[in-house]
């Protein structure tokens, strides 16, 4: 029986390997202490290491993962925030927070109306809020649009 | 009086309007923070530091604020607690076993009562501890050499993967992820990139307060949608807010045992609020004389976890303000907020700016002050705070976490880290992989890393100068222990189980 601790492991395992290969290509200069720049990153990297072996070899029981429709749903929430993570620059504050606020609304509590009041009322409440009475430096509307 | 003076002089900075104003927002919002669920101190607070900062407060005005954020989450945890059944906050958790009976029998107004009077006792005292006890601790911390403060790193790590977890393995591997993120970026002594692979944005090292938000804000949002968050409903009813003095003077000594023990747990690095209510709680439920009455409604169940966890939130600030150790999730988080505003903690911290000390101390005893007032007469307000439906919530805490990171960094990557900090988070979730140690090793391993080779610098690469002297070795075996011990009491230190809500909230 495979656990999701096992394949945990196994991933933190080839990481923790790569971390060592990554650590032992960093230069160190003609001045270094007794110690230099690899050693603390080996440490961490045998830290790793032990726990994952352990982990692999005593797993915990197993948890319920999401499937099927859950999983789309989350896949959903995620693509949402790294889109918004790029958008909010180019697009300004505004539409991107509308958009994004009102399917994770919609997410939650799948009617539509109070989805789309709830992104509108916290795209334009949260600006009002950050930029007029916290004084924060952010960008409304697209840039193209503000000239 | 050394100490009188400096309270005076903290006062003295303190009881400007402007502070003063400050420490009224944060109460209020803090104590909003508390209360709603999934919301606790330490996402709180890491919500809020990018946003001061981004508004250019300087360093007391901040501390000001976001200390009483602190507090007042602390303060605020129970109202869920005991109205919804749901804690607010972690630490909150033991409040539910005999608040939510209370409020189901008809006392909702006595328990708010109580609990709130028994926050503020267990505060105040705690703050008052913070006063006398920590320019006591400063000063050993003077004899603080690089080895010395590698092993209490050692020891920080080492129970907070103990206590607060329920696996060592995990609890480990957690502390270790931390310690190699904090490793990406340009070495300190021979300012050689590390681990950045030629992306410029990585020379920097990964921002904490980035991974703060993420692992702790980010992360509620998928974890919301995956349990797919109730709209919480309040199932109990709550009259009239009257102040019951003989039953609210009856809870005396469970306050005072409760704050006793809550700050000696607060103080232990690790241990922090939840261990803190849990041991008040537990020693008054095996001190009382009825024992069947707790957690179907003892105020004596109420009073002592709730000052407990309040006593320890104070207490955890000792170790962070005189060694630059935080002890839980909360007070690691306030150490990132000082780091931020260019504040190392630590025993010189006394004596070169003494001001922002006990300006500090000044201000929490101030907040205090007025959480009493918040919370007891006023608590009705905070109430019809907690009707406001997730759906609306959730996405608005989603989209401040946002602006907080592109406020403070303007760029599209560190938003990008951050989701990816909230993916890992939820899968530790998951995983039952603590995250906090994950926290703590983004935040002090260059300092540990750094405390390490300093050590070997002094003794010219022996190793055995890390156990060279009694306050070293003392604090490695401390560490063992604490990480050690947990796994022989897990039985003993066994929860209770939460009262069932039987129809009270509408699922």
């Amino acid at each position: 029986m495979i656990r999701a601790d096992r394949i945990f492991g196994v991933v933190m395992v080839i990481l923790a390997l790569g971390y060592i290969l990554s650590a032992m290509s960093i230069q160190t200069s003609f001045l270094s202490d007794p110690v230099g720049p690899r050693v603390f990153p080996y440490m961490v990297a045998g830290v790793v290491l032990i726990c994952s072996l352990v982990m692999i070899l005593r797993p915990d029981p197993e948890v319920d993962w999401p499937v099927g429709g859950m999983l789309l749903q989350m896949a959903l929430a995620l693509a949402v925030l790294f889109g918004y993570a790029m958008l909010i620059r180019p697009l300004g504050f505004v539409i991107p927070t509308v958009i994004a606020a009102g399917i994770l609304s919609w997410q939650i509590n799948p009617r539509p109306v109070p989805a789309a009041l709830a992104g509108l009322g916290l795209g334009i409440g949260l600006f009002v809020l950050f930029k007029f009475i916290l004084g924060l430096g952010l960008q409304g509307l697209p840039r193209a649009l503000m000239g | 009086m050394d100490t009188l003076a400096n309270l005076a002089m903290g006062f003295g900075i303190a009881l400007t309007p402007y502070t003063l104003m400050l420490a009224v927002i944060g109460c209020f919002v803090g104590t909003i923070i508390g209360a709603l669920p999934g919301l606790g101190p330490s996402n709180g607070v890491a919500l809020l530091i990018p946003i001061s900062f981004s508004m250019g407060l300087t360093a007391i005005p901040a501390l000001v604020l976001l200390t009483s954020v602190y507090y007042g989450a602390m303060y605020g945890g129970r109202i869920s607690s005991i109205l919804l059944n749901i804690p607010g906050d972690e630490p909150a958790m033991m409040t539910t076993l005999d608040g939510y009976p209370m409020a189901k029998q008809g006392f909702a107004s006595d328990a708010l009562v109580i609990s709130g009077f028994a926050s503020f006792v267990g505060a105040f005292l705690a703050t008052v501890g913070l006063m006398f006890l920590s320019p006591m601790l400063a000063q050993v911390a003077f004899k603080f050499g690089p080895a010395e403060y590698f092993a209490l790193y050692m020891l920080a790590f080492c129970t907070l993967g103990g206590i607060g977890s329920n696996n060592q393995a995990k609890a480990a591997l957690a502390a270790a992820i931390g310690l190699g993120i904090s490793m990406i970026g340009l070495d300190k002594t021979t300012g050689m990139p590390r681990f950045t692979f030629g992306e410029m944005h990585l020379m920097d090292g990964v921002d904490f307060l980035v991974a703060i938000v993420g692992l702790f804000a980010v992360a509620e949002v998928f974890h919301f949608i995956e349990t797919h968050g109730k709209d919480s409903a309040i199932g109990v009813k709550l009259g009239k807010i009257t102040v019951n003095w003989a039953k609210l003077w009856s809870t005396r000594y469970a306050m005072l045992r409760g704050s006793g023990i809550g700050f000696v747990a607060g103080i232990l690095p690790g241990a922090g609020a939840s261990l803190g209510s849990f041991l008040a709680y537990m020693t008054e439920k095996s001190s009382a004389k009825d024992k069947s009455t707790f957690g179907k409604g003892n105020p004596n169940g109420v009073a002592a976890p709730e000052a407990g966890n309040n006593a320890a939130a104070g207490g955890a600030l000792i170790p962070m303000l005189t060694l630059g150790v935080p002890g839980s999730g909360t007070t690691a988080v306030l150490l990132a907020l000082l780091l931020t505003l260019n504040i190392t903690p630590g025993p010189l911290l006394f004596t070169e700016r003494p001001e922002v000390v006990w300006s500090l101390i000044a201000s929490l005893l101030i907040a205090n002050i007025m959480l009493l007032v918040m919370n007891v007469p006023l608590v009705k307000v905070f109430v019809k705070i907690l009707s406001v439906p997730s759906w609306v919530l959730l996405p608005g805490v989603t989209m401040i976490a946002f602006v907080g990171i592109y406020s403070l960094t303007g760029s599209s990557f560190d938003m990008m880290l951050m989701v990816a900090f909230g993916v890992m988070g939820w899968l530790f979730r998951k995983l039952d992989i603590p995250t906090v140690p994950v926290i703590l090793g983004i935040l002090l391993g260059n300092a540990m890393e750094d405390n390490m080779r300093r050590a070997m610098v002094l003794s010219n690469g022996d190793w055995t100068y890390l156990f060279s002297s009694p306050i070293a070795i003392g604090l490695w075996i401390a560490a063992v222990v604490g990480f050690v011990a947990p796994m022989f009491l897990r039985g003993v230190l066994k929860k209770p189980p939460q009262p069932s809500t039987d129809g009270g909230t509408t699922d």
